[in-house]
């Protein structure tokens, strides 16, 4: 890491970056139903001007050499060994995120004004959504973990908030609170690693912990790096902890596109690429990353193909693309630009897809089921123009921006020169050819063959405050990938963060990598079309279909396994100690209560109110203390 | 005359009074065992006063009488009040005051 | 300024300020209702003003007044603050005027007098002031034990159907600890008469003290029973559902947000100064306790189906966290206990107001009698989620911070307690989430949807509460109405302290701090003495 340069300029003011989004959303949940009228473009202004601010700094940041920014704001926590100062660092690796945040977010801010245009709650919902952006930039601008912990439940918190957006849906509701406690499982892992940091360094600031890892013995480097992990699995919907983020989609699109897509959930990589320092240490906490990221590639990829709601398609293809970016950061060095430019191009075409879901939805009145789709093209042009793009990006269309970043993973994968780097690289190209079965699958079914609506439905093509964000969305998912590689190459930007990058030798020629990785792309859009375009699409999904598919329906019985190994047991344990409670340690007490109670009554009978029997009773204590008395002079 | 005579008078005095306060049904009687126990009592009083030379247990022979005396009073009053309730001196006949 | 008796007039002004509540005709009820919330806001203003007159930096024990008392026993009436006891006073001072505005219709159209509500309520203030800036032991206890007499009235005579059982059991369970611990008040004076050859009770000379290990087990526990009852560590807590159930909110309130407190508060004060080889021997055996009792009661809130016991059993699974900050002996952790004190009283606080709002529009304690109450009342189910993310610790809230201290300052000294401990954090999620969801999201349900409101339980709702036979439509939806404005005056003080506390806890951490560091010292200097 180079030299931290203490923040003058425009660096100085970067936490108006977390600031401004903040007080939007402050103004907007405080000032109630008067800023209703208004609300939405304080939103959307908000968030502009944080992305304008943060190009600013970005291009003082270049200025510098990349040198990274250190502002200190004040002192959260200081007691005993523990100091806790919230600052942020401003470093290329959090450029590019804040770019990334503030860029899409200022795009889906604007979709958001027509998307909900005519709901109810849109002020909240852009409240909510401010509160998101000021949080996520506080996960990648704090300047320590502490910092990062807080913006990682501080998002987990809007997220929450706003996939339960439509609160009266018990879906939404449950869909919410399942994401939350997902998540909170991962936290836990998170705030374990900050407490070992402290115990054994002392610090929890990135440039302490990162300075004196090294001196930690192997067993607890790779400690931390698990647990870490454990934390990016919640966050980014890994194996796993994969299962809240389909469910994440009953929120509105806007949300699935923001959060689900291109931020909130590719946190767990900044995570991961934050920690390189720690992950470079520790070859067994890399080689579980990239297990899990292989893993999930592939659950994600396999349970894609089956859905027949458009946005749970998409919400498997991005646990699939995530896979890909854990599967690259977990290479290493080799690895972590290549991850970058993924999540970078991911987040600009899964968030165009999702917004282009949105307008699909928009025009068949908030339908999801792709089965009641099909014809669409002509009707929405400019939708059917854009999300075709995002698609042919996300396939990895030559020269599109899916291409040049997958195929560059792949080649890391392939350059460990060893047989895992075969399997990875194999599980890669193999999750290429599935991601456009999948995805070919969805635009047949949704642009193509014979018009299936449900009756009454007239679509009609999105306004143009929602189509105008896609189209720009949609030239970034044709661009990015060509930019970042190429043009103004991701790898020397991050060299500051990451270090100079190693020239590998190549074990295949990256030609042959593309070669090969087109040509099973193509097999996959043809499977689609042989399985799809070719036939009619039954209106009801087919019942008795083959154990793969059911499998594949039921997103490989995730949800089913976690239901029969936690939450059965955890309800029937909560049950049975509500009953040991009342019982047992009540049930206890009040006994002692009424033994008491019931000998003192016993005893009471001795009191028969008869005085010859009170006399008898004084008489034998009589007898009794005289020859104690006896007994003790005379003895 | 040996102080054991009256010794052994006393106790035997206090032996007819105890048990007539336990067997005895009337409450009248049982009164009259009561004081004839005190008398007892009073009777060893004065013996070791006697025989020690000393005036205490004499003192203390008429404290004895005297709380006697006002015992009489109340307790009779007591004995009369449930007579005229409940047109009986059986003291098997009151217990009120069991639990 | 600092010459004036600040502890003093900080117990008599509620004290006097009870007797005269209590001295009200029975008509004049609003009366007594505003002088109540003017004596309870002059006490805030004190409580701010001796935090002004505290220095940070300076001796311990400040701002001490001493009169003798009972002078043949050597006890003196003898107050004074360090930064936890500062800390709770101020919380007193805070929670007292909410309280009183949050009970506003309490006890109309009850049986019992509204007066007397009030009176007990300014009675009780000032017995727990009184606790916590006691500095001579025998004015401790005595306090300890003044304080359940109010507490008992307010539950016994204003709470809920099986308030009476609630009140006893509150009762007899606190005079149980209490008079486990007279016995070791008056150990600890015959040791101190034994080794300086003359008793005290004084605090600071007691701390001094060097007392046999084995003596120590003995007294630890008189001391430490009582304060287990009252925090209450599993498995003597299941006297504080009931309570807290049955408790008119207002009354709960203060005695899980304050009371409860007097528990924990006694650990750190007392059992670790004054018995510091005790609380190392039994150490371990505390935080089985309450890492038990933090996963225990976590499960147990799960699994509630009434609204005032699951807050009750959050609450107990707090307590547990504090336990293990204050038994695991170092500076961060402890600081952590005692700022865990006030952000819990705070958010626990909060959250009991405002399931009493909801209570008292639904007229049942039942989780399943409602749903959907977000849709009808905003800013109730916004209060509603902000006391609930403080109850699991969200960051951004003061409980963070104090939860935080808590697991980072125990791990470097007790790692797999801590890693329990961490557990439950998924849990207070869970509890939490439940809870919210189950009331505030999803399609109307319950009481929202009845025609025949169901008769308000007697107490819960405000005895004042009448439901009549049928309510024509409009006026059915007024049942769940918004917040008024004295709730969100209630309401808004309590959520702008957690949220500021979340994001800057550090003077109130440079008021604890000394006084944390100071106690540990004690327990160091006193164990080296046995050692020599």
């Amino acid at each position: 890491m180079s030299e931290t340069l203490p923040a003058d300029g425009l660096l100085g003011w970067s936490w108006l970056l977390i600031a401004l989004p903040l007080a939007g959303a402050a103004v907007l949940l405080l000032g109630g139903r008067r800023t209703d009228r208004w609300g939405h473009l304080l939103g959307a202004a908000t968030v502009a001007t944080a992305f304008v601010l943060a190009v600013l700094c970005t291009v003082q940041l270049a200025g510098q050499d990349g040198a990274p920014a250190d502002v200190e704001l004040f002192t959260f926590i200081a007691t005993g060994e523990l100091d806790v100062t919230a600052g942020l660092l401003f470093d290329p690796l959090s450029a590019v995120f804040a770019l990334l945040i503030t860029g899409v977010g200022s795009l889906i801010h604007v979709y958001s004004i027509g998307y909900m245009a005519h709901d109810p709650g849109r002020r909240r919902f852009f409240a909510y959504l401010n509160l998101f952006v000021a949080a996520m930039l506080l996960l990648v601008l704090g300047n320590s973990f502490v910092a990062l912990y807080v913006g990682w439940e501080g998002v987990g918190l809007a997220s929450y908030l706003l996939i339960a957006f439509w609160y009266t849906r018990p879906g939404a509701a449950t869909a919410a609170k399942k994401a939350f406690i997902m998540n909170r499982v991962g936290d836990v892992g998170l705030a374990l690693a900050i407490f070992i940091m402290f115990a054994q360094l002392g610090t929890t600031s990135y440039a302490g912990v990162f300075g004196t890892v090294g001196t930690l013995a192997g067993g607890t480097i790779t400690a931390i790096g698990l647990l870490l992990l454990l934390g990016a699995c919640g966050k980014s919907g890994q194996f796993p902890l994969q299962a809240w983020l389909p469910d994440a989609m009953e929120g509105p699109t806007p949300v699935s596109a923001l959060i689900h897509a291109a931020t909130m959930v590719t946190a767990g990589v900044y995570l991961i690429a934050r920690s390189a320092p720690i992950y470079d240490l520790t070859p067994t906490a890399r080689a579980v990353v990239l297990a899990v990221g292989a893993l999930t590639l592939l659950i994600g990829a396999i349970a894609g193909c089956a859905y027949d709601d458009i946005k749970k398609v998409l919400a498997y293809s991005t646990v699939s693309q995530i896979g890909y970016m854990f599967l690259a950061v977990g290479l290493g060095p080799a690895g972590y630009v290549a991850g970058l430019a993924h999540l970078l191009a991911h987040g600009f075409f899964k968030a165009g897809l999702f917004l282009g879901a949105g307008s699909v939805m928009h025009a068949m009145r908030d339908s999801v089921d792709m089965r009641r789709f099909g014809a669409l093209w002509n009707k929405l042009p400019i939708t059917f123009a854009t999300f075709g793009l995002g698609y042919l990006a996300l396939i990895g269309f030559p020269f599109l921006s899916g291409y040049f970043t997958k195929d560059a993973i792949i080649e890391a994968a392939l350059d460990r020169d060893d047989v895992w780097g075969w399997v990875l690289g194999g599980v890669a190209v193999l999750g290429a050819g599935l991601t456009a079965f999948y995805m070919t699958r969805l635009m047949l079914m949704t642009f193509f063959g014979r018009a299936r609506w449900e009756e009454g439905v007239h679509p009609h093509e999105a306004p143009p405050v929602m189509t105008a964000p896609m189209v720009v969305l949609a030239v970034g998912s044709v661009a990015s990938g060509a930019l970042l590689v190429s043009v103004f190459p991701l790898s020397g930007w991050l060299e500051p963060v990451f270090g100079e990058p190693a020239e590998a030798e190549h074990v295949v020629a990256p030609a042959v990598i593309g070669l090969v990785v087109t040509l099973v792309m193509l097999l996959g859009v043809l499977a689609a079309w042989l399985f799809v375009g070719r036939r009619e699409v039954p209106v009801a999904a087919p019942v008795r279909v083959s154990p793969v598919t059911r499998a594949a329906r039921n997103a490989l019985y995730a949800d089913a396994v976690n239901e029969s190994l936690f939450m059965r047991p955890g309800q029937w344990l909560t049950r049975a100690l509500v009953w040991v409670d009342n019982r047992g340690v009540d049930g206890a007490v009040n006994g002692l209560a009424a033994g008491l109670g019931g000998s003192s009554s016993r005893l009471g009978r001795a009191q028969t109110g008869f005085v010859r029997t009170y006399a008898l009773g004084m008489l034998g204590g009589a007898v009794v203390v005289a020859g104690a008395l006896l007994a003790v002079t005379s003895g | 005359m040996s102080l054991s005579y009256y010794l052994v008078f006393a106790a035997i005095l206090f032996t007819i009074g105890a048990v007539g306060v336990l067997v005895r049904r009337n409450a009248i009687v049982v009164f009259m065992c009561v004081e004839l126990m005190l008398n007892a009592v009073n009777l060893t009083l004065i013996t070791f006063a006697r025989s020690t030379g000393t005036v205490d247990g004499q003192i203390i022979a008429l404290f004895v009488m005297v709380v006697a005396a006002a015992e009489v009073v109340v307790g009779l009053a007591i004995i009369m009040s449930i007579y005229r309730t409940r047109r009986s001196a059986s003291i098997d006949d009151a217990n009120l005051l069991k639990y | 300024m600092s010459d004036f008796p600040w502890l003093l007039a900080m117990i008599a002004v509620p004290a006097i300020g009870a007797a005269v509540v209590a001295a009200l005709p029975r008509e004049r009820a609003l009366l007594a209702k505003q002088v109540a919330l003017g004596v309870s806001l002059v006490v805030l203003l004190l409580a701010v003003l001796t935090t002004l007159a505290f220095d940070a930096g300076g001796p311990r024990f400040q701002l001490t007044t001493s009169v003798p008392w009972i002078p043949d026993f050597g006890s003196d009436f003898a107050l004074g603050v360090d930064g936890i006891a500062l800390v709770m006073v101020l919380l007193i001072g805070v929670l007292v005027p909410l309280v009183v505005a949050a009970s506003w219709h309490e006890a109309d159209g009850g049986p019992r007098p509204v007066r007397v509500f009030f009176a007990w309520l300014l009675l009780l203030e000032a017995m727990m002031v009184g606790v916590f800036v006691a500095t001579d032991l025998l004015l401790f206890y005595v306090f300890f034990e003044a304080m359940l007499v109010p507490m008992y009235f307010l539950i016994g005579s204003f709470g809920g159907p099986r308030r009476q059982y609630a009140a006893v059991k509150f009762f007899v369970y606190s005079l149980v600890g209490g008079l486990v611990m007279l016995a070791s008040v008056i150990g600890v004076y015959v040791v101190s008469a034994g080794v300086l050859g003359e008793g005290t009770f004084a605090f600071d000379t007691l701390t001094r003290l060097d007392i046999d290990p084995d003596v120590q087990r003995l007294l630890f526990l008189g001391f430490f029973i009582a304060f287990a009852i009252k925090a209450p560590l599993v498995p003597l807590h299941t006297w504080l559902p009931d309570s807290g159930a049955e408790a008119p909110v207002g009354g709960a309130v203060l005695l899980v947000g304050v009371l409860d407190k007097v528990g924990t508060f006694g650990f750190i004060r007392y059992c670790l100064p004054l018995f510091p080889d005790a609380s190392r021997f039994y150490a371990p055996f505390v935080l089985v306790l309450a890492v038990v009792g933090i996963l225990y009661a976590a499960l147990l809130a799960m699994g509630q189906s009434d609204m005032k016991r699951l807050v009750s059993y959050t609450s107990i699974s707090h307590f547990g966290f504090i336990a293990l900050g204050i038994f695991a002996f170092t500076t961060e952790a402890g600081t952590g206990a005692v700022l865990y004190m006030v952000n819990h009283g705070l958010a626990t606080g909060l959250l009991f107001l405002v399931v009493g709002m909801l209570i008292a529009r639904g007229g049942s304690r039942r989780i399943a009698d409602y749903g959907g109450v977000a849709a009808k009342a905003p800013l109730l189910a916004g209060a509603f989620l902000v006391a609930g993310l403080a109850s699991l610790a969200l960051p951004g809230t003061g409980s963070f911070v104090s939860e935080f201290l808590v697991l980072i300052g125990s791990f470097p000294e007790r790692p797999v307690f801590t890693v329990l401990a961490t557990l439950g954090i998924i849990l207070a999620a869970l509890y939490v989430l439940l809870m919210y969801q189950r009331t505030m999201h999803g399609p109307a349900r319950g009481v929202l949807l009845q025609e025949d409101p169901a008769e308000p339980l007697p107490g819960a709702g405000g005895g004042g509460a009448t439901a009549t036979a049928t309510l024509p439509a409009p006026q059915r939806s007024l049942r769940v109405a918004d917040l008024g404005r004295r709730e969100i005056a209630v309401v808004a003080p309590l959520v702008a302290l957690i949220l500021v506390l979340g994001v800057y806890p550090q003077p109130l951490i440079d008021l604890i701090e000394p006084a944390v560091v100071a106690t540990l010292d004690d327990m160091g200097a006193a164990s080296g003495g046995t050692d020599r």
